[in-house]
């Protein structure tokens, strides 16, 4: 299968990038590995369930509304149950290989001349004695079953840790039937308070949450924490304590609350294996981009949790730009960001409350106190926190990859990860960048029959790359607003741009520039509703149907 | 009021699955975790080291501690496959192979 743009995750990001570039005129393809689209964020109920008011389990409705109806209106072509394992470039294409059906061994791939990684990601939990107990889930994880399945865990919860995802998961459960006999959060509400001015688009948010507390009469917490799980084969209760200025625990302030789920979470971490086999440039755990989203290899934008976490609406505008840009890029025009200009304000003002959110919800400081030596710390190899401290202590591990050589810890099914995080602050270093080369387990019969192409190419930050889609007739290496120019090899003689539909199915050797449309030519793009919520630009600021720009070519011409 | 009470669910018919051994019902569209936290199970397997019980902890793929056996295939993720009529679902064992 080809398409112009192919987008990996159906979450806000993903679907704000794809509505964008097909209102563009764009061939748009969007990979998910769920069984329909909305991400964590916007999961919907599974289909055979027939909830007629999903909405109860739901803020931001209307612009879940938009998204699907946008998306159904589309030209977009959207491959639900796709498990993506890794993106490959070469010979002037990108090839996204998935893993399909109930057991995920059915290869697919995806051939495009472009790729969107809205991946989104995963909820980190920092161990505490009991933590494996069956009852313990994580707050995303709950949330996740409640959304979808309809389901939760147990009679009586507790929701702990740290982050703004505590509060919609302690209401969530408590309006599906569930006892939620405490909230229980590390940070120190004027810490919160502190940041007020940044957050201020999140207080009203807060407050309908707090309020619903109060209903549910759910007790809160704050600068608390679980330093205990109990139980013998399943979670019966959690002791907490209070937590004093410096982030420890304060002697003689424990108490049990009997339980049996405990919703633990200490903030979101971004999923960026497909970014780290494409060699996208990174930023401690997230993928860097510029102002059109684009990730340091030509070709590759990102957008959404990917490139920092910052929740739905952040997520929303940079799927935007991001869609934006690569319609205006595949079309070989410049983009102009004067017409993302709403989007672009909303993305500053969310990221700076994200950083100040990052600040307000840390985990207590001294965490790694609580965690005697007989705890498990890496789940899938059963690996103490003993074991890691000795080989930090006694056998000098000085990295989380030596610790890893030394115990396994980090080595199992979920590759550390669980516990990466978790295992760095126990040995006393820094997280390393993961290197990954699946994003998830891979059948060695797929892989056997898998042509991976090339291996990933040196895509370094700055310099080019031999990626160029000489063979489609037309290059994304463009990196115009550096100030960069692409190697001449790159370039094709005709300077005609790439346009798809009519082609999209073509192997990419049987396409050539000439008999491809230009962009007058093109069957102008469907007049998809695009996303306009509050924080988006409003249809009128947009010209749906049309591409952003007509110029046919961009950035300085070829040089030597 | 429950989950399906709130969002106010017609769920097409249940059918059943067998839980070691012991037969459950269970709603089409729900995923195996899903079917068997509604069934009032909330840990189907062994760890390989020293055999504790383990269920959902991430509940969307990440973890792989909600790995368990169903119809025979060992180290399903069951909070992602669908549960299907008549699945034989069993606590996997350690790797869930016989060794």
């Amino acid at each position: 299968m080809r398409t112009e743009l192919v987008v990996v995750g159906a979450g806000p990001a993903g679907l704000a990038a794809a509505l964008a570039a097909d209102a563009r005129g764009v061939h748009v393809t969007v990979l998910d590995a769920a069984d329909g689209p909305g991400g964590q964020y916007f999961r919907q109920p599974a289909a055979e369930l027939n909830a007629r008011r999903p909405r109860a389990l739901h803020h931001q409705w209307r612009t879940w509304e938009r998204l699907r109806d946008g998306l159904a209106a589309s030209g977009v072509r959207l491959l639900t149950g796709h498990h993506v394992w890794t993106v490959t470039a070469g010979s002037g294409t990108f090839t996204v290989h998935a893993l399909l059906g109930p057991e995920e061994d059915q290869p697919a791939t995806v051939h495009a001349d472009a790729v969107l990684l809205a991946t989104g990601g995963h909820e980190h939990v920092l161990p505490f004695p009991g933590w494996t107990l069956p009852g313990v889930v994580t707050a995303g994880g709950a949330q996740a079953m409640l959304k979808h399945g309809l389901v939760v865990p147990g009679r009586t919860a507790v929701v702990a840790g740290t982050g703004p995802l505590l509060l919609p998961v302690a209401t969530g459960l408590a309006a599906a039937g569930t006892r939620v006999s405490a909230l229980v959060e590390s940070a120190d509400p004027r810490r919160v308070a502190r940041h007020a001015r940044a957050l201020a688009g999140k207080l009203p948010e807060g407050a309908g949450h707090a309020a619903r507390l109060l209903r549910h009469r759910v007790r809160p917490l704050a600068r608390h924490t679980v330093v205990r799980a109990h139980g013998e084969d399943r979670l019966t209760g959690v002791t907490v304590a209070a937590l004093d200025a410096e982030g420890r625990v304060r002697r003689g302030t424990g108490r049990y609350l009997p339980c049996d789920t405990l919703a633990v979470g200490h903030g979101m971490l971004p999923q960026t294996d497909l970014a780290e086999g494409l060699g996208c440039r990174r930023d401690g755990p997230t993928v860097t981009v510029d102002d059109e989203q684009r990730t340091s290899v030509p070709g590759v934008w990102a957008a959404g949790e990917t490139t920092g976490v910052g929740g739905a609406s952040l997520a929303l505008a940079e799927g935007h730009i991001a869609g934006r840009s690569a319609a205006a890029r595949l079309r070989g025009a410049v983009p102009d960001p004067a017409g993302w200009a709403p989007a672009a304000r909303t993305r500053e003002s969310l990221r700076t409350g994200a950083a100040a959110l990052d600040d307000a919800f840390a985990p207590p400081a001294h965490w790694t106190e609580q965690v005697a030596d007989d705890t498990v710390v890496c789940r899938c190899e059963e690996v103490t926190a003993g074991a890691v401290r000795a080989a930090a202590d006694d056998l000098g591990a000085g990295d989380v990859r030596t610790v890893k050589l030394l115990t396994r810890a980090g080595m199992g099914w979920c590759q550390g990860r669980m516990c990466a995080t978790a295992v760095a602050g126990l040995a006393g270093c820094r997280p390393d960048a993961p290197r990954r080369p699946f994003a998830r387990p891979v059948p060695l019969g797929v892989l056997a029959r898998t042509p991976l192409d090339q291996p990933p190419q040196d895509h370094s930050p700055t310099g080019h790359s031999s990626t160029g889609h000489s063979s489609t007739g037309h290059s994304l290496t463009d990196r115009s607003s550096s100030g960069q120019e692409q190697p001449s090899s790159d370039r094709p003689s005709s300077e005609q741009p790439l346009s798809g539909r009519s082609s999209s199915d073509l192997p990419a050797s049987d396409r050539s520039a000439s008999d491809l449309p230009t962009p007058e030519q093109r069957t102008p793009g469907l007049s998809t509703p695009d996303l306009s919520t509050s924080d988006l630009p409003t249809p009128e600021q947009r010209t749906p149907g049309r591409p952003t720009s007509r110029r046919p070519t961009s950035g300085p011409p070829p040089t030597g | 009021m429950n989950p399906l009470r709130l969002v106010r669910a017609r769920p097409k018919p249940a059918f059943t699955v067998t839980v070691d051994g012991r037969t459950v019902e269970a709603l089409p569209g729900r995923t195996v975790a899903a079917a068997l936290w509604a069934a009032g199970v909330t840990s189907w397997r062994t760890t390989r080291g020293s055999g504790r019980p383990r269920g959902v902890f991430c509940g969307i793929g990440v973890c792989f501690d909600c790995l368990v056996t169903v119809n025979d295939r060992p180290n399903q993720r069951a909070c992602l496959v669908p549960v299907r009529p008549g699945d034989v679902i069993r606590t996997q064992e350690g790797t869930g192979h016989e060794d």
